[in-house]
């Protein structure tokens, strides 16, 4: 019992949580457990099942996309306060990356299949995720679309304006 | 307007087609600039492109240009050695105002070679370290063969008193450092956001997004300051080829302070 309300106030200081109903916060506890992975360690690979999803705590987590015949790339890294993985809300509910300790990081683990049970059966509960979620995976969309941006402009913009 | 002959003295080769001149004037007079401002440099029989200064002011006898290979004119002179003679115009243009932004704290946010323009203001920043809060740069880059005056940087994170947050596009497995975009940079940045005075240079699409971060954390935009490119050709406010609506980029500008322009990029096809 002290252990799940350790686990509570943990979840409770963590960005995620932040404003979130007391009691939508107590059942997402009982799907939480804590994680400590080693530098280089794997969280989750590509094509494994996503049951889980991931709240940083300490530590940097790289996010990396594998290539075949060569070494896998980070294309994101995270941090303290962030939150990773949501192929478990979206069907066939797999890893679509690897993700990976970029050095000693520790984590609260959210069982999202469990969490997929209790959401079918309390739709508030599957706002309050859902809440969260979605500014999220906006933000992480409009930083990608912006470094396209980046990645095709900077040069042609030098070339035009500098001779 | 007549181009002053410089002798070119160093070439580094920073990044795969980006490099830095150092340059010693014929005449041996010093060159004196504020951080912000431009040249105009020519090489002879080829053409004339303006480049922001990227040099330490306080060593005026020293004029620095870093430049990127990327059409005619600039592939031609990354042909250039030590000893070939350019010709130089300027200085021109407004420089960053370092004197209205004494006490608060400051936050660069470039990315690439637009650390090129800012690179004079930190080491101004630092000669005058003990006239500002706290000093932040957020540099992003491509992937880390892509990173600009490394030597620099590595300087600049070494002290006690400012912080580099560097971020590459993507990196090999196993890199241990930030991997994103700068925003990610900017909001790993610790400053007193509601009086931080922010300095960008990047390409203008991105300059907005850096500055709608910004404004997310507190900045408001009378307090963030960026620099403008444009086809300056005159470089004294005559030919018009850099205007942009009311404004004239080589005498108005380079630098704006963003509230003041921001119309301006909303603008399709300025």
């Amino acid at each position: 019992m002290v252990h799940i309300v350790d686990l509570e106030e943990t979840l409770a200081h963590h960005p995620f949580a932040q404003g979130m109903d007391p009691e939508a916060l107590r059942t997402i506890t009982g799907c939480a457990s804590n994680a400590v992975y080693r530098p280089g360690e794997y969280i989750f690979r590509d094509g494994d099942p996503a049951d889980n999803f991931y709240l940083i705590r300490h530590g940097l987590v790289a996010l990396e996309i594998h290539v075949p015949q060569g070494p896998p790339i980070v294309v994101e890294t995270l941090e303290a306060g962030d939150i990773f993985g949501w192929s478990w809300l979206l069907p066939p509910y797999r890893w679509s990356n690897d993700a990976r300790a970029s050095d000693q990081v520790r984590l609260l683990k959210l069982d999202g299949a469990c969490l997929r049970g209790k959401m079918e059966n309390d739709r508030s509960l599957g706002y309050e995720i859902y809440k969260r979620f979605v500014p999220i995976m906006a933000r992480r969309l409009a930083g990608n679309r912006m470094r396209i941006v980046e990645l095709a402009t900077e040069p042609a913009v030098h070339s035009r304006q500098k001779g | 307007m007549v181009p002053v002959p410089f002798r070119i003295a160093k070439v580094i080769r920073e990044i795969p087609g980006v490099y830095t001149w150092h340059l010693k004037s014929l005449d041996g007079k010093p060159f004196v600039y504020r951080p912000g401002q431009f040249n105009m440099v020519y090489q002879f029989g080829v053409g004339e492109i303006p480049v922001s200064i990227s040099g330490d002011c306080r060593e005026p006898d020293t004029l620095v240009h870093t430049i990127r290979a990327v059409g005619p004119v600039t592939n031609a002179m990354q042909q250039l050695r030590a000893g070939a003679v350019v010709g130089i115009r300027g200085p021109f243009g407004r420089p960053w105002p370092i004197d209205e932004v004494v006490g608060s704290d400051l936050i660069f946010v470039t990315s690439t070679i637009g650390l090129a323009p800012l690179r004079g203001l930190i080491h101004e920043v630092l000669h005058r370290r003990e006239d500002f809060g706290k000093v932040v740069v957020c540099y992003g880059t491509r992937g880390i063969d892509d990173i600009m005056y490394e030597a620099d940087l590595h300087k600049w994170r070494a002290r006690f008193d400012m912080h580099v947050h560097l971020t590459v596009h993507s990196a090999p497995s196993g890199y241990r450092g930030r991997v994103g975009g700068v925003v990610a940079a900017i909001r790993a940045a610790q400053v007193d956001w509601p009086s931080a005075q922010a300095f960008v240079c990047r390409s203008e699409t991105l300059t907005r997004q850096a500055v709608d971060t910004l404004a997310g954390l507190g900045v408001t935009k009378d307090r963030v300051w960026v620099t403008l490119e444009r086809n300056m050709q005159c470089a004294i406010g005559l030919c018009g080829h850099c205007q942009i609506g009311p404004t004239f980029v080589c005498k108005d500008g380079p630098v704006y302070r963003y509230d003041q322009i921001e119309p301006l990029y909303s603008v399709r096809e300025f």
